[in-house]
């Protein structure tokens, strides 16, 4: 695409040149997110409450410096920004469970929060099961050893939701469970299977 | 269906620390501002590009909004304490059970863990031929696709109360604050005041475009639970098609006060029946002093008067009448 264009259809005044020129300029890291601009980048405000656009996260364990638009859910930053693909986006509307994540323990619906509220707290995503060595962890090896999902694309929505459940009953019967992770569809239709890997992850959770 | 698009379109984000300076924003901003609770009515929206605003303000980081609090008697709840901490909290388990049971009836784990009870009754309504952009009566057109088209999709509406839209209250929590007497907390920059929760909520004769009271720059702060109903006898029951994420085809909150099985006084209040939490007043007049299980098929067949049912939702009276009889005598099985 000729240059000119690209300026012409980018929105907020700015020139595709000149936005890289001062991305780079700040030592920002880039990444392909940068598909809106407008009111947001008109200029530093000082009003009360105003966000920065380069902020910290804290996702799992470690610390994450990226550059979150204020319209941008936080399953968007993680999964185009930060690489955490794991968790899935199926509904985009917190109506299937898919992008389930930890905040501060909590299952959350990724796709449903804006990143920066979650600015402060600690974020925990499917990638951050497995230790550093490659031992999965206990509810995940679980899982495995059910052979719990068919396709597989809700399992890190429903490893996240079970194990945010597991913090508030580590010891629960399947009917309590199954209402845990009742926020979780599974378009397989594989319940059963499911809640039977679950059930044994959490047995092997309460084993180590 | 909802279209997945690339995101949402920009706005400004402010995210203030107290409840000062929330209303100074909302204030300076006007009608350019959004307030976001827990995000669940408000991000679809945006999402699917129906509401844009130009800037939000996010109540998420004000400290004083959340928690639940003892005030003599009552209980205050701050307006973005969450559903999860509010079905949990034991003073609220304890003494006002109903609302418990309210909120932890509301959507699905995630949504209950995020969303607040001051977003849960202030939400808009979910009729989704104003959710999806048509210009309704409530949206300020000219006609009512679900009421009044033929073809209207309409077995989700109002039964009672619809004058134009048949738009009705999704809330879960709504129906429980309403019987039980709550007040309402609500700031704006010209200071505050507090109203019942029955006269929070605005059906189509008053105002048309909105579910509630709230102005432009004015916030919900707080829920006060008297020490009025206290400890009564409590029921809740919501009619939903799976048990999961969806809104109430119809629920039911009731308080009474029981000597024995005679009701002494009773608030008795459905959900997703109009567009406002619907008191049954003249069932409670009609059930006042009376034994229940002599009055219950009575008050049953009474609970439906006045609904008017459009062609897919005459199902909701029915359950009405059952619902009635059910939360009088205190048995899911009746």
């Amino acid at each position: 695409m000729h240059a000119s264009l690209i300026d012409t259809i980018r929105p907020g005044g700015m020139t595709r040149r000149q936005f890289i020129k001062s991305v780079i300029a700040v030592g920002a890291v880039s990444s392909s997110g940068f598909l809106f601009s407008g009111p947001a980048d008109a200029g530093p405000s000082t009003s009360p409450g105003t966000v920065e656009r380069l902020i910290t996260l804290n996702v799992n364990g470690q610390r994450r410096r990226v550059d979150v638009l204020p319209q941008e859910t936080l399953a968007q930053t993680l999964r185009n920004k930060l690489g955490l693909t794991g968790l899935k986006v199926g509904c985009d509307r917190g109506e299937c469970g898919s992008c389930t994540v930890l905040v501060d323990t909590v299952p959350q619906y990724a796709c449903s929060l804006l990143t920066h509220s979650v600015r402060g707290k600690a974020i925990l995503t499917v990638e951050g099961l497995a230790r550093a060595d490659g031992k999965l962890h206990p509810l995940q090896q679980g899982v495995l050893d059910e052979q719990g999902f068919q396709c597989g694309y809700c399992a890190p929505g429903f490893l996240m939701a079970t194990l945010g459940f597991l913090a508030t009953n580590p010891n629960p019967t399947r009917q309590e469970l199954a209402h845990g992770v009742s926020g979780n569809l599974c378009r397989c239709q594989d319940y059963d299977k499911i809640l039977t890997a679950l059930m044994r992850g959490a047995e092997n959770m309460r084993k180590e | 269906m909802a279209i997945i698009r690339d995101g949402m379109p920009p706005f400004d984000l402010f995210r203030p620390t107290s409840v000062g300076d929330a209303l100074a924003l909302a204030g300076r901003l006007g009608a350019d501002a959004w307030i976001l609770a827990g995000g669940f009515d408000s991000l679809e929206r945006f999402k699917d590009r129906i509401k844009r605003p130009k800037a939000v303000i996010d109540l998420g980081a004000i400290d004083e909004l959340r928690g639940v609090r003892r005030e003599g008697s009552d209980l205050v709840i701050g307006a973005m304490t969450t559903l999860t901490e509010v079905s949990r909290h034991p003073d609220i388990r304890e003494r006002f059970g109903l609302l418990s049971e309210a909120a932890a009836a509301v959507a699905s784990p995630q949504i209950r863990n995020q969303g607040t009870l001051g977003g849960n009754i202030a939400q808009d309504t979910r009729c989704w031929y104003y959710r999806s952009g048509w210009t309704c009566y409530r949206a300020g057109g000219g006609t009512c696709f679900a009421g009044e088209s033929p073809q209207g999709q309409n077995r989700e509406h109002a039964i009672f109360g619809a004058e134009g839209c048949v738009a009705v209250n999704p809330s879960d929590t709504a129906p429980a604050l309403v019987a039980l007497e709550a007040r309402l907390l609500i700031k704006n920059p010209k200071g505050g005041r507090e109203i019942a929760a029955e006269d929070f909520f605005v059906g189509p004769d008053q105002d048309i475009t909105r579910l509630n009271i709230l102005a432009p720059g004015e916030m919900l702060t707080a829920i006060r639970l008297p020490a009025t109903w206290s400890g009564a006898t409590f029921y809740f029951e919501k009619v939903s098609d799976r048990p999961v994420w969806d809104f109430p085809l119809v629920n039911i909150a009731a308080a009474m006060r029981l000597t024995g099985d005679r009701i002494d006084q009773s608030h008795l209040v459905l959900g997703a029946v109009a567009a406002r939490p619907w008191r049954l007043l003249e069932v409670e007049a009609a059930v006042a002093g009376r034994d229940r299980n002599d009055v219950a098929e009575a008050a049953s067949r009474l609970a439906p008067k006045g609904a008017v049912v459009l062609p897919q939702n005459g199902y909701k009276a029915v359950l009405a009448a059952n619902l009635i009889k059910r939360a009088l005598l205190g048995n899911r099985d009746a």
